[in-house]
């Protein structure tokens, strides 16, 4: 086959808006539409230029079905914009950009908008399953009597909604919660608690830093809703944290003697993020000025109780296939679920049994030093919008490489369910 | 959205049964389908919308006696374009119509038809689609049954006209629906959309245009189902309850047009209170009342205005070629110019360096749409179009920059140099400046040639006008472009050429400036007010340099009496310290000259009587001022300068302009007025020689 490079040439995201109860003030389109907007606008050709539009997003609202589309049409990129939408629970934002990256690589498309939106405030209360049968019988009740009947059976709790964010973060298969497969995994690598706070400390100050010198200007366009309020930076950032102040916070998920805390797990916010993918051709015609090449992507699968590995899966195929070392690799995000998540990916790769034997490697993959790990923070200080993370790595991924004259960079995320998917970027000479 | 599919597939297709191909006579076209139903189509030549002409009573005239020839089993009335129904009676025809006697026999005439209409004995339907308004809508209330598709409207506009219904929608419709509701609709002129006339009772049925044909044959089968509110208020029968009705009403309409100015909503009122339940006394009234009100003063003038108002749209139109517009300043003006260029589909990015003042301004668009009544789709769709700039991103792609920075020539000419340096050399600059001169503007521009004025007036959603600023080297074709663009987005241009305050300002400054003076000489804000509301003015000059800021009105002054010869009142040594400490500032500071409560200034009871000669030392000013323009050439002509004076600075409607106003007191008259009020008061009051030139 022959391959076609593909470029990333830029991309922008909104600040990621943590929730404090109650819908934020945007739904997963309006969001996708906030950061796209001024995208498009900077960009030197025209939107309608595009060939498709792929979007990831995981709690699509019942107002905006295939909100890929929806989010075209409202960014005025014109009636004949085809658009999908695509899911894969955390990876959603990445799968966006790899479907992008083998179209274009194949040679059907050459210049494509993928991205990720996520409103996770807005993730719907839902009705009981019993309560969902009692409407069904009352609703098909023919008469009075039979209408009464379906009446008098109603129960009050059927009134009591589950949250639908908690299941949506629980596995289906294991029903364990995501912050329980986190438990799981410092469990079997031995991370403490005061390891994962201060990785979580780590996370903030490097974001709160990244703020203050102005290197997510580029990236991070504000948002402003209806009232005029303006929304400029990921508002989750606590700059001032301390391992004292972590180590106050009680376990959430496995109490009382769990270690995963609200304060060393990611936050849930708001958010999405779009990236521009070109062909050689594209890049060309437009006039564009690449911020790095796509080189490789995969996906892989594991138990979904230990999800949180699954980065170490899907990276070390990438660098299997591609013969690269650990070295070889200058820049890593990581995505932050859990801070003892992503420990556990370190110490995964470090482990010489582990590495032997599951990953089929002579030896341990090596050491990923925290200088050239998510270093202008994560998923713990900015949040994870679950649909649009996977994007805003890549994105982060590509400009810091850019910044930096960073040979190669990896991309990789777990994904509740139990994958991982990675994607390799490399500086374009 | 038209892409190739919708193109090919073409616009909706009225259903206009088997009528649509028949021949066209004096307006009509007419055929019977084989259930034995007759269609007749209102589709009057050489025009794409219908308007009611003689031609066209004569012509259903002409289709009655067909009718009554051969009774069909139902009638169908609709309009066989796709603009509307019927944009109400032929102005022209209204305005040939001026002798009472004649317009009166005219008016039976047109009577005589309509009721023939509503007495045939099959069942008559019409189906309104888009505008139904005066003679239009009265053609439908003769009808039996009222078909609406969405979008259809309803309206009487003729007060807007200093008229009322005139061919029987008087008691038409309030025969038809709650007769308070009907009376407000005339009274206001305001239209019922679909769904209030559903409400109301106007329309039986609201369809889909792709459903007409089967609801017009449950309506001549009589199976339409009867969805219209019951008429329960039987109380409007008793002439007492009439009485204190009528008095409410009279109330209501003298806040906003006095009697002496405005007769037609009191001839109106009375015709109700007298007449109302008695339909032959109700007819002879209107036909009487209607005739004398065409032949008044006010229905002359205000159908001047409305002829000048055509005039003003046919100024913008043609293509403007401009999709996206970048407004530099995201203040009140150019934030609220960002919004209603986005509401009228136009791609806007707002820029300011300030990112609050950008949010601020986002949430007035927010506001706009919402007095606007945009449905929830609408505003999505304009806030979306809507796009915050704080990069200034948008430059490089847009048609046209509207410049809506500071009013210093320094800022302004910085500005200017950043936008040039990234706009498309084909785009054009536009500045929203009130006062500052264009040719100086112009001066250090690279591309002058397409730069020019675009003058908004303030609140920009209310206010139709927009002067059009030509200067020295703007060439005709971005002037042209920039009138046509005023078009696309609903306003009225005025072209006018680059001199101090242009022609609104400039006529409106020595009328605020000697208010001030008035203030100084004594007299109250209230009495001052009150002498130019008498006038006609919609509000006097207190209360509009407050509602207009006076820190801007004082700019203004102050730029003015810089760049022209002519000496300005002086302004008051009170008025520029109480500009200077900035906290009194007029409506949007709460307090000015006036104290301001939810937008409305609190004014003393107490108004006393003004003096004979004091409007004078106020409206003479801006007459002379106007005059002024004219010989200079700001304006192209008198009729322009009406036209700009009542849309940009609501100068009484009815008196039809300064211009005319001018004329007809008589300009030998106010030329001898100036004179003796120069002597007494000083030389800001010496006539313009411009007066000779009058005539």
């Amino acid at each position: 086959m022959n391959a076609r490079p593909v470029y990333i040439v830029d991309g922008a995201r909104t600040p990621f808006l943590k929730v404090r109860g109650g819908p934020g003030p945007f739904t997963p389109v309006d969001l996708a539409v906030q950061c796209g907007r001024p995208l498009l606008l900077r960009q030197p050709f025209a939107r309608d230029a595009f060939d498709l539009v792929i979007l990831g997003c995981v709690n699509v609202i019942a107002d905006e079905m295939n909100p890929a589309r929806v989010a075209a049409l409202r960014l005025g990129m014109g009636e004949a914009m085809v658009a999908f939408t695509v899911q894969i629970n955390c990876g959603s934002g990445m799968q966006s950009i790899d479907t992008a990256y083998r179209y274009i690589r194949d040679g059907s498309h050459d210049l494509i908008l993928a991205g990720g939106a996520e409103a996770l405030s807005h993730a719907p209360l839902v009705l009981r399953q019993e309560a969902v049968e009692w409407y069904a019988e009352f609703a098909q009740a023919k008469g009075a009597v039979e209408t009464a009947r379906a009446v008098a059976d109603i129960r009050p709790d059927f009134l009591k909604p589950v949250f639908g964010l908690e299941r949506g973060l629980t596995d289906p298969i294991t029903d364990l919660n995501m912050g329980q497969t986190a438990e799981v995994l410092a469990h079997r690598f031995n991370i403490t608690r005061e390891a994962a706070d201060a990785y979580a400390v780590e996370s903030h100050h490097r974001l709160a830093r990244a703020q203050q010198e102005g290197r997510l200007d580029d990236e991070v366009i504000t948002a402003f809703d209806r009232d005029g309020q303006a929304y400029d930076h990921d508002d989750g950032v606590r700059p001032e944290t301390s391992t004292e102040a972590l180590a106050k916070l009680s376990p959430v998920f496995e109490k009382p003697y769990g270690q995963v805390t609200p304060g060393n797990a990611s936050q849930i916010t708001d958010g999405a993020s779009w990236v521009v993918l070109a062909s050689e051709a594209a890049v060309e015609e437009h006039g564009l000025t690449p911020l790095a090449r796509i080189v490789d992507s995969a996906w892989s699968a594991l138990d979904p109780s230990v999800m949180g590995l699954g980065p170490v899966l899907c990276a070390t195929e990438i660098a299997r296939r591609q013969g690269l070392s650990c070295d070889d690799i200058g820049l890593w995000e990581l995505n932050e679920a859990f801070a003892a998540q992503v420990l556990a990916c370190l110490a995964a790769w470090e482990d010489e049994a582990f590495c032997t034997r599951v990953l089929g490697l002579d030896a341990p993959f090596g050491r990923i030093d925290r200088d050239r790990l998510n270093v202008d923070g994560g998923a713990i200080s900015l949040g994870h919008p679950v649909g649009t993370s996977g994007n805003r790595i890549v994105l982060h991924l590509a400009n810091e490489m850019c910044r930096r004259g960073t040979a190669r960079g990896i991309a990789t995320e777990c994904i509740g369910g139990g994958q991982g998917g990675a994607m390799l970027l490399e500086e374009v000479s | 959205m038209t892409g190739p599919v919708l193109d090919h597939l073409g616009e909706v297709k009225l259903e206009l049964g088997p009528a649509r191909d028949a021949t066209r006579q004096k307006g009509w076209r007419a055929a019977r389908d084989d259930d034995d139903v007759v269609w007749l189509l209102l589709d009057v030549a050489g025009s794409d919308t219908n308007t009611v002409s003689r031609d066209v009573i004569e012509g259903l005239s002409d289709q009655l006696d067909q009718i009554g020839n051969n009774p069909p089993a139902c009638v169908v009335i609709r309009s066989a374009k796709l603009s509307g129904f019927a944009a109400g009676a032929d102005i022209e025809m209204l305005s040939d119509m001026t002798d009472p006697e004649e317009a009166e026999a005219l008016l039976r005439q047109g009577h005589d038809v309509l009721d023939r209409l509503e007495a045939l004995d099959c069942p008559t339907v019409a189906v309104v689609h888009g505008a139904a308004l005066g003679a239009g809508f009265e053609i439908a209330l003769a009808c039996d049954r009222i078909i609406a598709t969405d979008g259809a409207h309803f309206a009487f506009p003729e007060v807007n006209l200093g008229l009322h219904p005139g061919l029987g929608g008087t008691f038409r419709l309030s025969e038809r629906i709650d007769t308070l509701e009907a009376m407000t609709l005339m009274l206001t002129g305001k239209s019922a959309h679909t769904v209030k006339a559903m409400k109301l009772g106007i329309a039986d049925q609201v369809v889909e245009e792709r459903h007409v044909a089967n609801a017009v044959k449950a309506a001549c089968a009589g199976k339409l189902k009867d969805e219209r509110p019951g008429l329960s208020d039987r109380a409007m029968s008793m002439a007492a309850a009439r009485g204190i009705a009528a008095r409410r009403m009279r109330a209501s309409a003298g806040g906003r047009a006095p009697r002496e100015h405005y007769p037609a909503p009191y001839a109106l009122i009375d015709l109700w209170e007298e007449h109302h339940g008695d339909r032959s006394a109700m007819q002879n009234g209107e036909i009487g009342s209607f005739a004398r009100l065409l032949a008044s003063d006010t229905a002359r003038e205000l159908i001047r205005v409305f002829h000048l108002r055509q005039r003003l749209k046919s100024d913008a139109a043609g293509d403007d070629a401009i999709g996206h517009v970048h407004v530099a300043g995201a203040g009140t003006m150019g934030g609220e110019i960002a919004a209603w260029c986005a509401i009228k589909g136009k791609r806007v990015t707002l820029f300011d360096p300030d990112p609050q003042a950008i949010g601020r301004a986002l949430g007035r668009a927010a506001a706009i749409c919402k007095d606007q009544h945009l449905s929830s789709i609408e505003t999505r769709d304009a806030l979306d179009r809507l796009i915050p700039d704080p990069g200034g991103d948008g430059v490089p792609a847009a048609d046209l920059v509207i410049e809506a920075g500071p009013e210093d020539i320094a800022a302004k000419t910085t500005i200017h140099a950043d936008l040039e340096a990234a706009m498309r050399p084909t785009a054009i600059l536009a500045t929203n400046t009130s006062s500052l001169p264009l040719n100086r503007l112009a001066e250090p521009l690279r591309r002058p040639s397409r730069f020019g004025g675009l003058h908004f007036f303030n609140p920009v959603a209310k206010m139709p006008l927009v002067e059009v600023v030509s200067h020295a080297d703007t060439f005709s074709t971005v002037g042209d472009r920039l009138a046509a663009f005023c078009g696309a987005i609903g306003k009225l241009p005025a072209r006018v050429a680059a001199a101090p305050g242009f022609l609104v300002n400039r006529a409106l400054t020595p009328y605020l400036l000697e208010s001030l003076v008035l203030l100084d000489e004594g007299l109250t804000k209230e009495t001052v007010d009150n002498i130019a509301e008498r006038f006609g003015m919609p509000m006097g000059p207190v209360e509009l340099a407050d509602r207009i800021g006076l820190d801007i009105c004082l700019h203004v002054a102050d730029s003015l009496a810089g760049q022209i010869n002519k000496p300005l009142a002086e302004v008051p040594a009170w008025f520029r310290e109480m500009v200077e400490e900035g906290d009194r500032l007029g409506r949007k500071s709460g307090k000015g000259l006036y104290t301001w409560d939810e937008g409305e200034p609190e004014k003393s009871a107490a108004r006393p009587e003004p003096e004979d000669g004091w409007i004078d030392r106020l409206i003479l000013p801006l007459l002379d001022a106007c005059v002024e323009c004219r010989r200079k050439g700001v304006a192209s002509d008198a009729d322009q300068i009406d036209a700009a004076m009542i849309f940009g600075a609501g100068f009484a409607p009815f008196r039809g302009g300064p211009m005319r106003y001018a004329r007809m007191r008589g300009t030998a008259e106010i030329r001898d007025r100036l004179t003796a009020l120069a002597r007494e008061h000083g030389n800001r009051f010496a006539p313009d020689p411009g007066w000779d030139e009058m005539d």
